[in-house]
């Protein structure tokens, strides 16, 4: 394989009064087995020292390497240039805080969220004698949190949202679900009434608009939707409790959801 | 200059720096973790395999306890780790793995009932216990008598990452990311904080702390190949190196992995020769049974390892852009085998090689993995000489690994060193208070900023490209699996020559803000310290021991080598000074055979007084409840 890439680039340096967004591009011969993580150190190491960008396990477990790759986002590390035209284009992701050129501002935006669903088990942790054995749980219900648990905060499903993009406070697909992993989780001891606190609102489940595009683009194949859909039913059942006949609700509210089944 | 003030600093926000933090924020005292990168992004969320801990709750795990858990840890450490400190991780770690369940880590659990597992890629078939089901399960590793390695799927790293990144946000442990720290601030006794740069605007931050915690993680970087993530680059090693104060312990204890991948360096699991795999060369001959005919490919790590490397530099390497390497072959087992008992290894081959194992073959070749050394500290994880500085996880020398660590090992290291060492920090900030000197503050300043100044000023002629590059091949070359005196003497000469280039790094950009160029810059003459300290302690280690292979020195010598190696970096000089100290304060085992490995043993005589048992245990490091039946 002996193509030549061309990689353009978006550059900007916000703290750079003088600097404007704008394309660059580079040109760089290919190798077999190339990726994004390979040509972006190429182009920093040999044509512009300058370049941001973003890497750290560059083995698709971090989630650091989010960026807009011929239009679609996704992870940098594990896109291989063969899969892709001679012609590359590549842009930071949408709705979060550029630091410059591809470089964004995940780690606030996800710290952002997870304080706003309180984020961790809320039991008390106190309470723990850990001379004594360990509380039990079915391996079904552990794998099925631990499918939950995988997601990376990488943040493509975000920037593929089209509620994030207009609205700024959104939660979006990655904090729903981790809010559905706890949801799913017996260690946490909230109720229902304390999730609609966080989450049953147009920030949360109820302003999604269903286009389905983060479940798409995420890298780690998380069920984004169905969790979505879990939580949005099990809110709303909720918001018209006392007004639908509660076998009604008993009945719904059994339906398709694993962690009633657990329960039970 | 901004100027924060905090009860305790965590320079790194991975497993162990979390978890420290977490005891000190419980305690009441306000702890910050610096991190280089969002916590969730730290190289420990790339650990896949597990936690050993002694539960015993499988079947195969059936009558464990920490006493068999510190008997491999001694025995894969080679003699060489410290078994006061080996005694309390294998009697704590059943502990912290309860405590983290209760924090909401998915465990794998057991269920009863009749079930299938691998062993040597041939199944078997095992009753799990009725008494046992919902407990932690446990899965095999290398170099352990039990099945005691708990685990999450094959993402162990990140679902107990996100337990305590949640357990963080739960106790309001300032997270302040995107930061590196550049310099201790110390007036010679205590430490009492960092210099820090901002990763998003460049500018130059203090941090004020009564203690301060380094735990940044192993220092892979230092290789060109090595299976660490690229924020590996021994930032907090550096930064107590270049106090010329504190020492790093056993830095030339270096563990390879036979199978990481060209050109990434990603991991492919053991498993895979395990179940069948096999080494072929660019003639695809398989080449293994040649040098361990009984064996083959399932020779230990390390053995695999090396003989890797004698036949690549015997010609039969297969060339690429990337450099030589040899073939993992797994086409044999199926497509089903590969699509389910191996789907990681799948994964990884389509999504970063654009390989399918199925058809094609694998390219591999040994690859950096592990630092056993580090910052050494004693038991408690605090450093040597600095008062208020601690260290723990991989960054630090605690010295349970010795010379070799075993898989499972490290991941229950970072929590459990992590929970110990977070104990020891609460009762030093309970009794300890510190004076914040300014004008160590300014000391530690004019460094970091005077480095800045000449950079920008670019009036040096080398680039920190370059020194890297040259700096990774050299240790490739000549501080690898195999070494002797010549190459490693060689290696020394040449970092010599590397450091003295590296004072006068000049920088081809000039980005206003942040510039990812300065980063590598200030970081390059630090790590070449750090390469310094490896090919050193190496060539003055005229023995085998563990991961460190002498081919002049093929013995392991405890006569004269039972002991660690101490490095310290003296300001103004061009090469680190090597101390020793005894290898344990004493030996609940004594030297013996690995019962692996093989090898020449010259024994040394331990006095009387240093085979002991120690004391008894308190309650809080009893053995877990089954035991008691």
């Amino acid at each position: 394989m002996s193509r030549r890439l061309h990689i353009e680039v978006f550059r900007y340096n916000p703290l750079d009064p003088n600097s404007e967004p704008q394309m660059q591009s580079f040109y760089i011969d290919e190798y077999d087995s190339m990726t994004l993580f390979i040509a972006l150190n190429i182009i920093r190491d040999q044509h512009d020292a300058t370049l941001q960008f973003d890497f750290c396990c560059r083995a698709g477990i971090c989630g650091s390497c989010g960026m807009v790759i011929n239009g679609r986002p996704g992870l940098a590390c594990h896109t291989q240039t063969k899969d892709l035209p001679t012609h590359i284009v590549l842009h930071p992701l949408p709705v979060f805080k550029l630091i410059g050129d591809l470089s964004v501002d995940t780690g606030v935006w996800f710290r952002d969220a997870g304080t706003r669903i309180e984020a961790w088990v809320h039991n008390d942790h106190e309470a723990l004698d850990p001379t004594q054995e360990e509380a039990r749980m079915e391996n079904s219900l552990a794998n099925e949190i631990f499918e939950l648990d995988r997601c990376v905060e990488c943040g493509c499903c975000i920037a593929a949202c089209g509620t994030a993009r207009m609205r700024p406070d959104f939660l979006g697909a990655a904090a729903i679900a981790r809010v559905a992993r706890f949801y799913l989780d017996p260690r946490d001891e909230r109720n229902v009434e304390n999730y609609y606190e966080v989450i049953g609102n147009d920030q949360g489940v109820f302003g999604c608009m269903g286009l389905l595009a983060c479940e798409d683009v995420c890298p780690k194949h998380i069920p984004l939707q169905d969790q979505l859909g879990i939580m949005r039913r099990m809110l709303a059942l909720h918001s018209v409790k006392g007004i639908v006949p509660k076998s009604l609700i008993n009945k719904l509210s059994h339906k398709g959801c694993c962690h009633e089944n657990h329960q039970s | 200059m901004q100027i924060f003030y905090t009860d305790l600093l965590c320079i790194g926000a991975g497993l162990a720096g979390e978890r420290v933090a977490v005891e000190a924020a419980k305690a009441g005292f306000n702890a910050t973790c610096l991190s280089i990168v969002p916590p969730r992004r730290s190289h420990s969320s790339a650990a896949q395999g597990g936690m050993q801990a002694a539960l015993g709750n499988c079947v195969m795990g059936e009558g464990d306890s920490p006493d068999i858990h510190f008997a491999d840890t001694v025995k894969g450490s080679d003699w060489g780790c410290d078994q006061e400190v080996a005694r309390i991780f294998a009697d704590t770690a059943p502990i912290v793995m309860r405590e983290v369940a209760h924090w909401g880590v998915p465990w794998n659990r057991v269920e009863q009932g009749p079930a299938t597992y691998y062993k040597g890629g041939k199944p078997f078939d095992a009753v799990e216990s009725k008494e046992k089901h919902g407990l932690i399960h446990a899965r095999a590793f290398g170099g352990t008598a039990k099945w005691r390695t708990c685990y999450t799927a094959d993402g162990t790293g990140r679902s107990v990452l996100n337990t305590l990144d949640s357990m963080c946000l739960r106790y309001d442990v300032n997270i302040h990311d995107r930061t590196q720290a550049e310099a201790l601030i110390h007036d010679g006794e205590n430490c009492i904080g960092a210099i820090v740069r901002c990763l998003r605007t460049g500018e130059l931050m203090a941090y004020y702390a009564t203690a301060t915690l380094i735990a940044t993680g192993g220092y892979g970087r230092i290789y060109k190949a090595t299976t660490n993530a690229v924020i590996c680059d021994g930032g907090g090693q550096i930064a107590a190196l270049d106090t010329g104060l504190v020492p790093l312990g056993n830095m030339e204890a270096i563990q390879f992995h036979p199978t990481g991948t060209v050109p990434t360096d990603i991991l492919v699991t053991e498993g895979c020769r395990g179940d069948g795999g096999t080494l072929l060369d660019v003639n695809e001959y398989r080449f293994m049974p040649d040098y361990e005919p009984e064996k083959a490919e399932l020779a230990s790590r390390d053995v695999v390892s090396r003989r890797m490397q004698e036949h690549m530099a015997k010609g039969f390497g297969v060339k690429s852009p990337y450099g030589d390497h040899l073939w993992l072959d797994i086409r044999h087992l199926g497509e089903k085998h590969i699509t389910t008992k191996l789907r990681e290894v799948y994964d990884i081959c389509t999504s970063f090689l654009g390989v399918n194992p199925i058809t094609g073959l694998i390219p591999v070749r040994p690859t950096q993995h592990y630092s056993m050394g580090g910052l050494r500290t004693n038991k408690d994880g605090a450093a040597y000489g600095l008062k208020g500085l601690f260290s723990a996880g991989e960054a630090a020398c605690w010295d349970m690994h010795g010379f070799n660590r075993l898989g499972g090992n490290s991941l229950a290291e970072t929590v459990v060193a992590g929970r110990y060492v977070g104990q020891k920090v609460v009762e030093f900030l309970q009794g300890n208070s510190v004076d914040f000197k300014q004008s160590a503050l300014r000391d530690a300043h004019m460094k970091i900023d005077g480095r800045i100044k000449f950079l920008a000023g670019n009036s040096g002629k080398e680039s920190a490209i370059v020194l890297r590059d040259e700096m990774q091949d050299i240790m490739m070359d000549y501080v690898g699996i195999f070494r002797n005196g010549k190459d490693l003497q060689t290696a020394v000469d040449k970092l010599e020559e590397l450091h003295a280039r590296s004072m006068s790094i000049g920088l081809q950009g000039n980005a206003i803000g942040f510039n990812p160029e300065i980063s590598l810059a200030l970081r390059i003459p630090g790590m070449i310290k750090l390469a310094q300290c490896t090919a050193f302690g190496a060539l003055k280690r005229t023995e085998s021991r563990g991961a460190h292979t002498r081919e002049d020195h093929p013995e392991r010598n405890d006569k004269e080598w039972l002991n660690r190696t101490l490095a310290y970096w003296k300001e103004g000089d061009s090469l680190p000074t090597l101390k020793y100290e005894d290898a344990s304060p004493y030996f609940e085992i004594p030297p013996g055979e690995r019962g692996y490995g093989g090898g020449k043993i010259l024994y040394a005589d331990i006095p009387a007084d240093k085979l002991r048992v120690p004391e008894k245990k308190s309650s809080e490091t009893a053995a877990p409840a089954e035991d008691k039946e």
